[in-house]
């Protein structure tokens, strides 16, 4: 496993000490070929985009994009948010007409108008959020979106040697509702691999691995180009497509910018080519840690939803000026302890302290009285209302901390001030306090939910998934941001399933693994490996490969 | 080809132009069915909309318009609150039949006493009785989940029932000769609603209709009550997530409709329609909703969509007597307006494209 062991002692390194080994390689015109790509270009070439255009109202989406991707290549498709990757794939999967463009497949014109139409053309993909149903088997979810479904004990054969082929773990007979997000994954991919596919679209595809499943999706992923299939991967995650990918592609606002060698050019220049300018790596300044701020013992509650998850005897303590990261796979109890943090779940009065204080029973309203605040994973409909302005979207839990409120009264202008302040101050882009929360772009929104926490001056912050789908300037300037508040005195409490940014700005690391939470150790003494042990390893299945 | 595209965010101009489309267009298509069932259109059109306004009658069925308006108003305030938040308080036909009998009776006890306690104790009362027959839905859906839709909705029948029981047995007029029906409380005095200025139509429900329009508009734009009804409606987990307490917020949707459409009921027994009878209702509570809708549950809109459904109202029992128009057309033609309201309202959310049939 080489590609993976060169991204794991990156990691260890630190993300942002390399230096791009080839000047040449970092093209930023896009016309023309670095001379170390010489050999990883496959002559014939599968997807070919001409001068591709989309507008919609007020916005083009994309302007005149060309690029190739070639036989067996695994091409990484880099952006910000909203500079138009989504867009781009959409197209290509025939979920979105171009304006204008062409695109050829093989050698032959390709105009999908329907998703349908590209799988028939040889092109699948994988979403970020998967469309699978809970309550059906593995089969029977695969068997729903084919076109012409064999009798389900062929198609469970089927199942089984394909992911035994390409080394996907897979039990064609389990209930989805009962796998972890890396097995849903598979799920996805083992449906597209069963129609041969040429061109495999892959969107944001480790955001909620663990770093054992990220490698068996890497190792079935190179397998598959080796085979001959194109593989379009898009990542905010740098270090993973340098890792993994052939050749890069970088959007910005809609326009093809610059094209690259992954393997020669730092994650820094990549991130650098997306932003268009360069931005700070988040600094941590030593401090020194001070009392108890906030204190869980003993905290178990029922799941959330049906297929929540139990939280089991939580356990843990932060102290001022101290990040405490906690990571782990999503749907391990992570919107359950948000919860009980926020005050939306009630749980004993002393099993949640704040300074001391037992505060378990307390509502959410209280509990940002006494400054312990918390900005949930979910932006659109649980941080912020979709259709409200961002200025309503500010009252919403800044009424009483930032005194928006007299005697039962909305002051509308004070709430729009504030709005204006977290908008200047956390650099999103939007036209105005006026704007509704849903026509913010994600990278956008969450810097305007995290500002608004911590505008509010919180003693105790905590957070779920801070940067999730966020640009890496962005998350860049959400970590500092933490960072900042913890060394004026702050406690933070920090879920997130992204652990190079837990490993970036936490004190301690802690896992969250089916409603139990790990001890916490210090994040320096940590290693990838120990981390994945302490997540449990990729679910208790083996690695299904001899390594490449 | 047509296409629709959907709006980044909802327009602003389309909000408040639709409802004026949509009745623009059941106007069209009233117009094209009056036509097939032989009338003029022109004439039709202008019998209902134009003449009660601005005709030889006018004078007859303007202060009308007030009356009819005023209970669905009231009403229609009432169940936006709720709407908003997104609890479906289906049964203010209900709440509206309890508020006139609690009214009425409470009125009643006291005949033939002349006292100046008596109207505003009626008030009260019939506020009272809607309140509480809103509170079985309501308590039903905290205490065990049910759904309020269905409940609120069966208790309009329960009502009805207990309308008829009054009318014919405790409330029935001791000298009326056995005929159904309380005493007329247009001749008794200190309980009678009475017009504020005479030939107007103005009595003290129009008074209430209005105050209630403003009380709810400084509610919904200024109060943080107004904003958790919002907000609860728009976006149930950040409500939860904001701290709002979901569960009071139905008993407070639930019993100020209920004692709003409880008001109407009282109002309407002790003013235009005078007394407790089988048949003293006539479906305000139900127009409501088409009301409540047709303003865009804004209180502005709904003060102007109660005003133009009663205008309809008036303007078809015109017509049914002076054209011999259907009674069931009307309410067709009624029943377009919400039709094409939402149809239209899809403009506000996305925006229509041409697209060509191009080969890329």
């Amino acid at each position: 496993m080489p590609k993976y062991a060169a991204r794991a002692a990156v990691m260890r390194a630190g993300p942002h000490v390399r230096h791009c080994r080839s000047p040449n390689a970092c093209d930023r015109t896009g016309a023309r070929q670095g001379p170390g790509g010489a050999e990883e270009r496959v002559s014939t070439t599968l997807l070919s985009i001409r001068g591709l255009t989309k507008a919609y109202p007020g916005v083009t989406a994309n302007d005149d994009v060309s690029f190739d991707v070639a036989k067996g290549e695994v091409h990484a498709l880099l952006g910000e948010n909203g500079a138009g990757k989504s867009t781009l794939v959409k197209m290509i999967y025939g979920l979105v007409k171009p304006d204008s463009g062409a695109m050829t497949l093989d050698g032959a014109p390709f105009v999908p108008t329907e998703p349908r139409a590209a799988r028939a053309s040889g092109a699948a993909m994988v979403f970020q959020h998967f469309s699978l149903f809970d309550a059906m088997t593995v089969a029977e979810n695969i068997a729903l979106g084919m076109e012409d479904p064999p009798r389900l004990r062929d198609l469970a054969t089927r199942i089984r040697e394909v992911s035994d082929q390409y080394g996907l773990p897979l039990d064609p007979a389990r209930r989805v509702g009962d796998l972890s997000a890396g097995e849903r994954q598979r799920v996805e991919i083992v449906r597209c691999l069963l129609q041969d596919p040429r061109l495999l679209i892959m969107d944001e595809p480790t955001s909620v691995l663990t770093p054992q499943e990220v490698r068996i999706l890497f190792a079935t992923l190179s397998k598959l180009a080796a085979d001959g299939v194109s593989i379009l991967y898009i990542s905010h995650k740098l270090e993973e497509i340098r890792a993994l990918c052939n050749r890069a592609t970088i959007l910005r606002q809609g326009r093809k910018v610059a094209s690259c060698l992954p393997a020669d050019t730092t994650a820094r220049e990549m991130a650098e080519m997306m932003v268009g300018g360069s931005f700070k790596t988040p600094a941590r300044a030593r401090r020194a840690t001070g009392e108890i701020a906030l204190e869980i013992s003993d905290l178990s509650l029922p799941p959330a939803s049906a297929f929540g998850t139990a939280l089991k005897h939580v356990a843990l303590t932060v102290r001022q000026g101290e990040i405490l990261g906690i990571g782990g796979v999503a749907g391990n109890g992570q919107d359950e302890l948000l919860a009980a943090l926020s005050g939306e779940m009630r749980s004993r009065a002393d099993a949640i302290r704040l300074f001391g204080q037992p505060i378990g029973r307390l509502g959410p309203e209280a509990r940002r009285r006494r400054r312990l605040l918390s900005a949930p994973e979910q932006r659109l409909g649980h941080a912020a209302a979709p259709d409200m302005s961002l200025t309503e979207n500010a009252f919403l839990t800044a009424k009483d901390r930032e005194g928006l409120a007299r005697r039962g009264f909305i002051g509308w202008r004070a709430a729009r001030g504030f709005a204006e302040k977290i908008i200047s101050t956390f650099d999103v882009r939007t036209p105005g306090p006026d704007t509704a929360a849903r026509a913010l772009s994600g990278g956008n929104l969450q810097k305007f939910v995290i500002g608004r926490e911590m505008l509010q001056r919180p003693e105790v912050l905590v957070v779920n998934q801070p940067t999730w789908g966020v640009d890496a300037a962005a998350a860049a300037s959400i970590r500092q941001a933490l960072l900042d508040l913890t060394a004026s005195g702050a406690a933070v409490v920090c879920i997130s399933q992204d652990l190079d940014e837990l490993m970036e700005i936490s004190d301690r690391f802690a896992v969250l693994n089916e409603g139990r939470l790990s001890k916490a150790r210090t994040t320096g003494d940590l290693s990838v490996e120990d981390i994945g042990l302490m997540m449990g390893g990729a679910h208790g299945m083996e690695v299904a490969h001899a390594p490449a | 080809m047509l296409r629709l595209e959907h709006r980044p965010q909802p327009s602003a101009r389309w909000t408040w132009l639709a409802p004026p489309l949509a009745v623009l267009i059941t106007m069209i298509a009233g117009g094209a069915l009056f036509a097939a069932l032989g009338k003029n259109p022109v004439d039709t059109i202008r019998t209902i909309f134009w003449d009660p306004l601005f005709g030889e009658f006018a004078f007859y069925y303007r202060p009308q318009l007030l009356v009819k308006a005023a209970p669905l108003i009231l009403i229609a305030i009432g169940l936006s609150l709720g709407f908003r938040a997104g609890i479906w308080n289906i049964g203010a036909e209900g709440q509206y039949i309890v508020g006139a009998i609690t009214g009425a009776g409470a009125g009643l006890a006291f005949y033939p006493l002349d006292a100046w306690f008596i109207f505003p104790l009626m008030i009260l009362a019939g506020a009272l009785g809607g309140f509480l027959w809103a509170m079985i839905p309501a308590v039903l859906r905290a205490r065990f989940g049910t759904n309020e839709i269905l409940v609120s909705l069966m208790l309009v029948y329960v009502a009805e029932q207990l309308l008829a029981k009054m009318a014919l047995g405790l409330l029935r007029n001791p000298e009326g000769r056995g005929f159904p029906g309380s005493r007329n409380l247009q001749q008794y005095a200190p309980a009678h609603n009475a017009e504020i200025i005479a030939n107007t139509g103005i009595h003290w429900g129009v008074l209430a209709a209005f105050i209630a329009v403003i009380f709810a508009y400084i509610l919904l734009a200024r109060h943080v009550l107004g904003y958790q009804i919002k907000l609860t409606g728009q976006a149930p987990r950040a409500a939860r997530f904001a701290g709002v307490n979901t569960e009071r917020l139905v008993f407070i949707c639930l019993g100020l409709s209920g004692a709003l459409a409880g008001l109407a009921g009282m109002f309407e027994v002790a003013g235009p329609a005078g007394q407790i009878s089988i048949e003293f209702n006539v479906g305000y509570g139900f127009t409501a909703i088409i009301v409540a809708f047709l303003g865009r549950l804004h209180p502005l809109g709904i003060q102007l969509a109660g005003l133009l459904m009663a205008l309809t109202y008036i303007g078809g029992e015109a017509a049914e007597s002076s054209l011999q128009l259907p009674a069931a057309a009307i309410q067709v033609f009624q029943g377009m307006l919400l039709f094409f309201l939402l149809a239209v309202d899809v403009l506000s959310n996305f925006r229509l494209r041409l697209s060509r049939t191009e080969a890329a």
